[in-house]
């Protein structure tokens, strides 16, 4: 019986088009609207590394003035900045107490091809240590990532993203060539395939949404190359001179700590190390405020981070309001529609069909309505998306539908439509049938 | 094959209650072709809604081919109705958006036969009514006698031992009036209990029994319809204190 519902289902698309075209419309509107906002919404709160995103750790001490300034000014509790100064990120790199851990930031430089043909261009890149590429994995498309050895021999090599290495050597394998970025010359070891990571998590710093970086260098050549960084720079305290001297041993924090750890034991003993750490340097005269460092998985990084701003989900709600109304309306053109049919129930309750399986068959009417409005609403959703694109080419609302989102949206669709099919379809059963069979 | 005995139905309003059938005894054998007559609002309908397992009936038995229908739920009296009985209306009923085929398949798919069989059986019964080249074709594009002819092909494929006639021909002119009732007496002839409700004293009179009812009462005549055709009294209702 269920292949002849469906069947019944598809052809009742046809009979009073206009009746079945405000219905679908309706739902496709509800559903288009719905599905832009979540899209939205579902890549904004997605889990950027869902494999071990309890494992991968950003570490923050608490080193600030100590009459606040840096806190969370919603619930007035102080919380340590996001980024660690230089030094400090230095003495945990050096103390090694977690299995892998990398410091990293920003910075930008000219990429200089060694064809003419192809114009130098700015790119931003990151310096970080061999541990970041077994800690956030991307993928390789050529060669690997440099080891630690590397980072202790301040070998100049370097990975490339795929977009970079597409630009300066046409998409081909440049394992071994040489790059010249900004005044130095550097190897490549590895390339990149497509990577990425929404939110773009491990550095915040300069929005939750920014494409990763053009290139990778080892952090430890810093100490020759003396680049300042990219992204933010926060300071509690004048620097008592502009040099990069300075700078390195200021209390600015600018650099950008992560840990794996894998159990929370691991986890309970790493916090335990920083606050041995910060209680010495307090020694010191450093770290005026109480202990508050923080180890932070990377979900609970990103909602504290707040990379979902409010207005998502209450744009959200208000798309799920349109729906509830475009369902409402539905559920009325669906009663004139079901209602409108009461001889045809009427003989088919005396051909021998039940009042279930009279329900049974408007449902599956009332799903094959559904299924109509969710692919036509998968056409307003991706223009939805693609105005979205248009008007804001850069923001994390460039998002597309993928075919999770694309099955959420008729399996939404089909369950929306049988339920406000619910209360037609019931009103359709309790059609008298002989009443029918007389007047019909 | 349809037993009443002493059956009523009572409509009931919040302020009257009114008696449709009153005492109401019928007893009909297999292979019997009846006629009911009477008058406008004398029951008739109601006679045959609740033969037809479309209504219940308020007190009294009811019994088709020895089955007390009395207490049977829905879905079970769905069941009996799809397998024992097959209706034809004086609108002919056909569902207009689906093709001959289809309309005739209608019983049959809530039978729950295979699909060979209910081919087999929609392509005998429209060819029995002479239909079988417009098996396609939709309701529309006939006239009246053959969506009636339609009609009997699709209860006849559910082959069912009662058949119940409301007013079959009162939409169709005496030509194709004829040759629907010829229909019902072969169908009637093979084996099948036939029912018909008319007011055409002329078609009564082809029945082999002729029952009337006035004010919801039943008067068996036997064969000999025309004398009871007269005009009746209306349905008493009785007013609820």
């Amino acid at each position: 019986m269920i292949r002849y519902y469906a069947w019944l289902g598809a052809r009742s698309l046809r009979r009073n088009p206009v009746l079945t075209a405000l219905m679908v419309t309706a739902i496709a509107l509800g559903i288009g609207a719905f599905m832009t906002l979540y899209s939205v919404f579902h890549l904004m709160s997605a889990d950027p590394i869902p494999w071990k995103s309890e494992q991968l750790h950003i570490v923050r001490l608490d080193n600030w003035e100590a009459d606040g300034g840096w806190g969370d000014s919603a619930s007035g509790e102080s919380v340590p900045p996001d980024q660690l100064t230089w030094r400090d990120a230095r003495a945990l790199m050096q103390a090694r107490q977690a299995p892998l851990q990398t410091m990293m930031f920003q910075i930008a430089l000219a990429v200089q091809p060694e064809n003419a043909a192809i114009k130098p261009f700015n790119e931003t890149g990151r310096m970080t240590y061999a541990d970041f590429f077994p800690m956030f994995e991307p993928p390789f498309l050529f060669g690997s990532g440099w080891d630690r050895g590397a980072d202790e021999a301040r070998e100049r090599v370097v990975v490339l993203s795929k977009a970079v290495n597409e630009k300066v050597f046409a998409g081909e394998n440049s394992v071994g060539r040489s790059i010249r970025l900004g005044e130095s010359n550097y190897r490549v070891i590895g390339v990149l395939d497509s990577w990425h990571p929404a939110p773009k998590y491990y550095d915040l710093t300069t929005g939750g949404f920014e494409d990763p970086e053009g290139f990778y260098l080892p952090l430890t050549i810093n100490d020759d190359l003396r680049l300042r960084p990219n992204g933010n720079t926060n300071c509690f305290k004048a620097a008592d001179d502009p040099s990069f001297d300075t700078f390195l041993t200021s209390e600015c924090v600018w650099t950008q700590f992560w840990v794996q750890l894998d159990s929370a034991a691991e986890r309970e003993r790493y916090l335990d190390f920083l606050n041995a750490y910060v209680t010495e340097q307090k020694a010191l005269g450093r770290f005026p405020r109480a202990l508050g460092n923080r180890v932070t998985p990377v979900l609970e990084w990103l909602q504290l981070r707040k990379v979902v701003g409010d207005d998502v989900p209450i744009s959200l709600g208000i798309a799920s309001a349109f729906l509830l109304v475009c369902l409402l309306n539905s559920v009325g053109l669906m009663l004139a529609k079901f209602l409108g049919r009461a001889g045809e129930i009427g003989v088919r309750r005396a051909l021998g069909a039940s009042r279930g399986q009279v329900f049974a068959q408007f449902l599956f009417e009332a799903a094959a309505i559904g299924v109509a409005g969710g692919v036509l609403g998968l056409g307003v959703a991706w223009l939805g998306l693609a105005g979205v694109r248009a008007l804001l080419p850069d923001s994390p609302m460039a998002a597309s539908l993928d075919p999770q989102l694309i099955g959420i949206a008729v399996l939404l669709s089909m369950t929306a439509s049988v339920l406000a099919g619910l209360f037609p379809t019931w009103r359709a059963c309790q059609i008298a049938p002989a009443a029918q069979l007389k007047s019909n | 094959m349809l037993h009443m005995q002493n059956l009523s139905k009572i409509y009931r309003t919040q302020l009257i209650e009114t008696h449709a059938l009153r005492d109401f005894s019928l007893h009909v054998n297999a292979g019997e072709f009846v006629a009911v007559t009477g008058p406008s609002g004398s029951g008739k309908t109601t006679f045959l809604n609740i033969a037809g397992l479309l209504e219940e009936h308020s007190e009294g038995s009811y019994q088709i081919d020895g089955v007390e229908v009395r207490g049977l739920n829905d879905r079970e009296r769905s069941k009996l109705r799809n397998a024992k009985i097959g209706f034809i209306f004086q609108n002919f009923n056909l569902i207009p958006d689906l093709n001959l085929f289809d309309n005739v398949d209608v019983p049959l798919r809530y039978r729950g036969l295979a699909s060979a069989e209910r081919r087999r059986r929609i392509e005998q019964s429209l060819a029995r009514v002479g239909l079988s080249s417009r098996m396609k074709h939709y309701p529309s594009e006939l006239s009246g006698g053959q969506q009636q002819r339609v009609a009997i092909a699709r209860a006849l494929a559910g082959e069912p031992k009662l058949l119940l006639a409301d007013e079959p021909t009162g939409n169709l002119d005496s030509m194709m009036a004829r040759a629907v009732l010829e229909l019902l007496e072969e169908i009637n002839a093979q084996g099948t209990t036939v029912i018909m409700v008319t007011h055409d004293p002329e078609l009564a009179a082809r029945a082999q029994r002729n029952v009337h009812i006035i004010d919801g009462q039943l008067v068996d005549l036997g064969s000999e319809p025309s004398a009871a055709i007269k005009p009746a009294p209306a349905t008493r209702s009785v007013a609820i204190a």
